[in-house]
This record gives structure tokens, sequence and C-alpha cells, in this order.
């Protein structure tokens, strides 16, 4: 597909659709939430694994009963990957799906 | 606990082979049916490399939770944490948590831009060829790694649970395994191959539910019970096996080996090949999105599942049982089924056990032909100058060349370490293929050169030090047996020079800086036309590959 001429000075009608407004705003809507999710969960699952490396005394602390403060830390991994699971899907079923899908009728009605 | 009621039968094998053997027959029987049933369709190359598309998400999600949860996360997995305790958990942890990096950033876009295979994607606004090439290497490399894991480990289950122990018997098993996942392959392509992982995925962790909810019942539903038989039970371990460090915390450098695993654990996944492959079985970029969602809550729930597990087997089997039994650590899991439901529950676990092999050993397999034949030989050799019916035959004799390959591997490989393995797999994913997928989906300047320096020293740089790793050579030979915990088991050979076992902490971030190192070294003329289709493409799904009627 790189073997497509130069582009010359006429636009094609993707760079007419990626320089509209609505497609910059979807964009931005979708890596504002997107980015700093993923920044998130990679820095908290990097904590737990070096306080799990580097914190044995701390993470040995019993809570309650056999349960250590790293198991605890340990099962809010679980928790935290399936609310941000959650998160995202409500976000892009409710917030994203239908720009997507307007943008795309229009570009495939050639509208755009 | 009952510790010694069933050691003298733990030491050999247990269970009845015959009810092992007949429920994995049953097992094979009724897919073998569903695959003939399902895949009378398979003509174009969209029925055979990605099911026609037509799956759901709810199916595509089991399937891929059935694709992921392999025998190493079942019987390694709650193995590592009955002998290890809060160690094994760690694992469990980085492969759920690589998950968000799937549904986040590659899932959707991915579907949307790409037809069959990764270097479709990464293809897209660069260099046709060179780049499939590379990627298509890159693919068959991880593949390899994977696949000989599988195989491996498939020598180690056949000793425990039918009582083979020569190579030979077991290197027959391994033929007939292997023989009967070309035939779903083949025939069921990626429709029947789904099938497969589908039913296993439900098998297994209804069967892990099914352990995990009786070994609860006995502790009175209250985990901290649960621990404290594991801890009763450790030996001269006994707390520790609570907390951090009994696995990786001997040293400094134990340690740093351990942040590499888990880096290449939680980038790895987003870049394997075989779940890459699996979005594209689903109509859309919203399936796709509830494809990882579904495999996220299965794979989660499974994780917390082989907890339970590997505690329970700790308490109520004992690692000293565990230990001494054929597979080592790997046979946690089936002793613990013999002690709860005995021969009946051990013959249904072990089935799954070997029906896990063969279903991931399927999808790799159709990954790797997959990749061949439309990458290198109808996009590189043909020039895409190929009636789609000659891509799916070559596609078909691949299934064939890479299922001799794996059968031969994996008797070669029989007995060696798997876990390691599987981690090279994911190190050469999260090196060699993640970085460039991220480029190019995200970063508008990124161009062939970036590509290819990075999907080629990734690759290369990870087999390197792996090569001159103390995982090949070097590690301390083992006072009793006198033979060293390498894979060169000749303790006089020692040519590591690379202390860590895994080198993703090295590898991946060279690969990152590579991508930009090589882009800016390279005039090659930016192609914004390109960018701004693919760009628009993988968010509004405009353009993307339809699902197939039928």
């Amino acid at each position: 597909m790189s073997d497509v001429g130069a582009s010359g000075p006429t636009e094609t009608d993707y760079q007419r659709v990626e320089r509209s407004e609505e497609f910059q705003s979807l964009r931005k809507a979708f890596r504002n939430f997107v980015f700093p999710m993923t920044a998130l969960f990679l820095v908290w699952y990097l904590l737990y694994v070096l306080m799990s490396t580097y914190a044995h005394d701390f993470m040995s602390i019993r809570v309650g009963g056999n349960f250590t403060i790293g198991l605890v830390f340990g099962l809010l991994q679980f928790v935290s990957t399936f609310v941000i699971t959650t998160l995202y899907a409500r976000w892009a079923n409710n917030k994203f799906d239908a720009r997507a899908k307007a943008l795309r009728e229009e570009i495939e009605e050639g509208a755009l | 606990m009952n510790g010694t009621v069933m050691a003298a039968a733990a030491a050999t094998n247990v269970g009845n082979i015959w009810i092992n053997i007949g429920i994995f027959a049953a097992f094979v029987l009724v897919t073998l049916i569903i695959v003939f049933r399902v895949s009378r369709q398979n003509k174009s190359a969209a029925d055979f490399y990605a099911g026609g598309r037509n799956f759901t998400g709810t199916q595509n999600g089991t399937a891929i939770a059935g694709d992921y949860l392999s025998a190493a996360s079942f019987l390694g997995i709650a193995g590592a944490i009955a002998v290890n305790g809060y160690d094994g958990f760690l694992y469990s942890i980085g492969f759920l948590v690589a998950w968000l990096v799937a549904l986040l950033l590659v899932a959707e876009l991915l579907r949307n831009t790409g037809k069959f295979t990764m270097a479709d994607v990464l293809s897209f606004r660069l260099k046709q060829r060179p780049i499939r090439l590379a990627a298509a290497i890159s693919t068959l490399a991880v593949v390899f790694f994977y696949l000989l894991a599988q195989m491996a480990g498939a020598g180690g289950l056949v000793a425990l649970l039918l009582g083979i122990t020569d190579k030979a018997g077991q290197g027959l098993v391994i033929a007939i395994v292997g023989a009967i996942m070309i035939m779903y392959v083949l025939v069921g392509g990626m429709k029947g191959t789904t099938w497969v992982q589908i039913i296993k995925a439900t098998l297994l962790i209804l069967g892990a539910g099914v352990m995990t909810i009786w070994v609860l019942a006995i502790f009175g539903f209250n985990l901290s019970a649960v621990m404290q038989g594991a801890v009763d039970n450790a030996g001269d371990k006994g707390a520790a096996i609570l907390e951090p460090g009994l696995q990786y915390g001997a040293t400094a450098l134990s340690q740093l080996d351990f942040l590499s695993l888990a880096l290449a654990l939680v980038l790895g996944t987003a870049g394997l090949p075989h779940v890459l492959t699996r979005f594209y079985t689903v109509p859309s970029a919203k399936e796709a999105r509830k494809s990882v969602v579904v495999a996220i809550w299965l794979i989660g729930i499974f994780y917390l599942f082989t907890l339970v597990l590997g505690y329970g087997a700790a308490a109520l089997v004992g690692p000293e049982r565990i230990l001494a039994a054929p597979g080592g650590q790997n046979s946690a899991a089936p002793l613990l089924a013999f002690e709860l439901g005995g021969e009946i529950l051990l013959g249904i676990i072990a089935a799954v056990a070997f029906a896990t092999i063969l279903a991931v050993v399927a999808g790799l397999t159709i990954t790797a032909a997959t990749s061949f034949a439309h990458d290198i030989y109808a996009s590189i050799i043909k020039k895409g100058q190929v009636a789609p019916d000659g891509e799916v035959k070559v596609a078909r004799w691949t299934v064939v060349v890479i299922g001799i390959i794996a059968i031969i591997g994996g008797i070669f490989a029989n007995g060696q370490n798997i876990a390691f393995l599987v981690a090279l797999a994911f190190c050469v994913a999260a090196s060699a293929n993640l970085p460039t997928i991220i480029y190019s989906l995200f970063w508008k300047r990124f161009n062939t050169s970036g590509a290819l320096w990075s999907i080629y020293g990734g690759l290369s740089s990870t087999i390197i030090l792996i090569i001159f790793s103390p995982v090949v050579s070097g590690k301390p030979a083992d006072p009793v047996t006198g033979l060293s915990k390498s894979m060169i088991s000749n303790p006089a050979i020692d040519f590591h020079w690379f202390p860590l076992d895994n080198p993703g902490i090295v590898t991946i971030p060279l690969a990152f800086v590579l991508g930009i190192v090589g882009t800016y070294l390279s005039k090659e003329r930016s192609h914004p036309e390109k960018y701004a289709e693919m760009e628009v493409r993988s968010l509004t799904g405009a353009g993307a590959e339809k699902a197939t009627a039928h």
C-alpha cells in the first residue's frame, strides 16, 4: 500500500476527514481517555511489582488472619483491572461509539 | 492434613489410566464432531483464517481465554503457588493486567485496520514487503517458542496422568496429540479451532471453579484457614509462603530478574500473534472490545481460582508429595483433584489439561500458517498475484509442516523447563512486536526504517541475550545429581555472560529506542495521506473488513 503515488497538492478524502473538527475532537476524546488510563494502570502495577520485590517487610505485615498487605495489594490489582475494564467499556459504548458511527457513515456516504 | 494417605500412589502415578484416557477420548470425539459440523463452509480465506468474522464478542472472548489459559497457566501457576506461595501469585497478576494494554490501545484499532495478521496493520502505511517479512519472522519466532513450551509440557503431563515414564512412549503420545491437532486445524480452520477453544475454556473454568468451591467448603469458606493449612504443611518455609521473596528474593540479581519478567509479562500479551489474530474473528471493533472485556473477566476469575487451588494443594496434598510426583510442581492441580474427588475428578481435570494443550497448539498453528501463507507466500513471494484458494491451500500445507515441527520439537524439548520457554515467547512479543504496533498506530512520523530497527533489534537482542544467559548454560550444579539446571545440563560447559534469565528489562526499552533512532536516521518520505487513512479508519471503523455472509 505504500507504493501509492505522491500525495501532491490534492488532498485525499481521508486527509480532509482527518482535518475536520469532528474527527479531531473524536481523536482527542479517545486519547484523553486511554493514555492517562494506560499510564495509571502501568504505574499501579509497577508499584506493586517494586514493592513485592524490594519491600518484603512491609508487604509481609498481617492485616487480618493470614492476609498480608502483599496479598491484599495483589487482590487489589484484580479489582483495579476489573474496574478499568468496566469504565472503559461503559465510556466506549455510551460516549465513543455513536460519534465514531456518525463519522463512519458520513465517510462511507462521501458526505465529508 | 491428610498428608500421607495417598503418598504411595503419588510417588508413581495416580488415578485410573483408563478413566483418564476415556474422558480425554470423549472430549476429542465431541470436539471433532463439532469441528466437522461447523466447517462445512470453509471456502474463502476469510473463512479459514478468521472464521468468517462471524463470532460474537462473548464467543470470541471465551475463545481468547481458551487460547490464553494454557497448561502453563493452569498447572504451572497452581503448582508455583503450592510450592512457593506468594511468588507464584505474582505471575498471574502480570498475565491479567497485561490485558488492559490490549483493551485500551490495540484490540479495536487493529480490528479496524487489518485483515488477517499483525503484518496487515504494520504494513498499512509502511513499505509492504520488508515489513511483512519482518513481522512474519517475529510472528513465527514467538509461535515457535510458545509451541515448544506447550509440547514440552505434554511430555510431563503424560508421565503424570498415563503413567508412561519412558521417553519413547511419551514421544508417541506427543505425536498422537500433534496429529489430532493437525486434523482439527486442517478440517476446521479458524472456525473449528475457535470452537475447540470455547469448549475447552468452559470446561477448564468450570473444573477449576468446582475444585475451588470444594476446597473452600472443606475450610468453612475461609481463605485464611486454607492459607493456615498451607502454612502448617510448608515445613521449614512456614509462614514465608504468605510473603513475597521465596522464589525471587534471594539476591539482588534474582530481584532484578523478577522485575524483568514482570515487564515482559505485562507488555507481551498485546504482542502475541495468536491473541492478535483472534480480534479478526468478530464482525466489528465493538465486538472486539467486548471480546477483551469477556476475556478479562474469565481470565481474572480463573486466576483467583488458581490462588485458592495453589494454597489448597499445599494444605491438602502438601509440597513434599507434589514435588515427589513425576510432574513435579506441575502436578499440584491434578493431585489436588485426586485428593478431592478421586479417580473421576482427576480424570476430568487430566482430560481438561490435555485438551488445553491441544487447543492452544491448534490456535498457535493456525496463526503461524496464516502468517506464512498470507504475509510471506501471497504478499512477498507471489507479490499479491495469487488466487485466494491458492493462498488457503498453502496455509493448509503450512499447518501440516508446523504440526510436524511441533511434534519433533516437543519430543526433543520433552523435560525442558517450560516456564522459561513461555517467558521467552512473551519477551520476544514485548520486544519485537509491541513497540512497532504502538508506534504505527499512534506516531505519525514513524517509518519503515524505524519498524525494521525495532523488530529485528528486539528479536535478535532477545535471542542473543537468552543464548548467553544462565538459562542455556552455567547454572551451578545440583549437589545431588551433579547436573546443571540450565538447558545444557553439563556443568562444565558454561558460556553465559548475561546474568538474568529473562532479558526483557534490557530488550524491551531497547526496541522502543531503536524504533525512534531508526525512524530519525532514515530519509524516507513520509506518507501523510496513508497515516490520515489509517488514523481515520482505526478510530471510526470506516472501510473495515466485514463479516462474510452465509
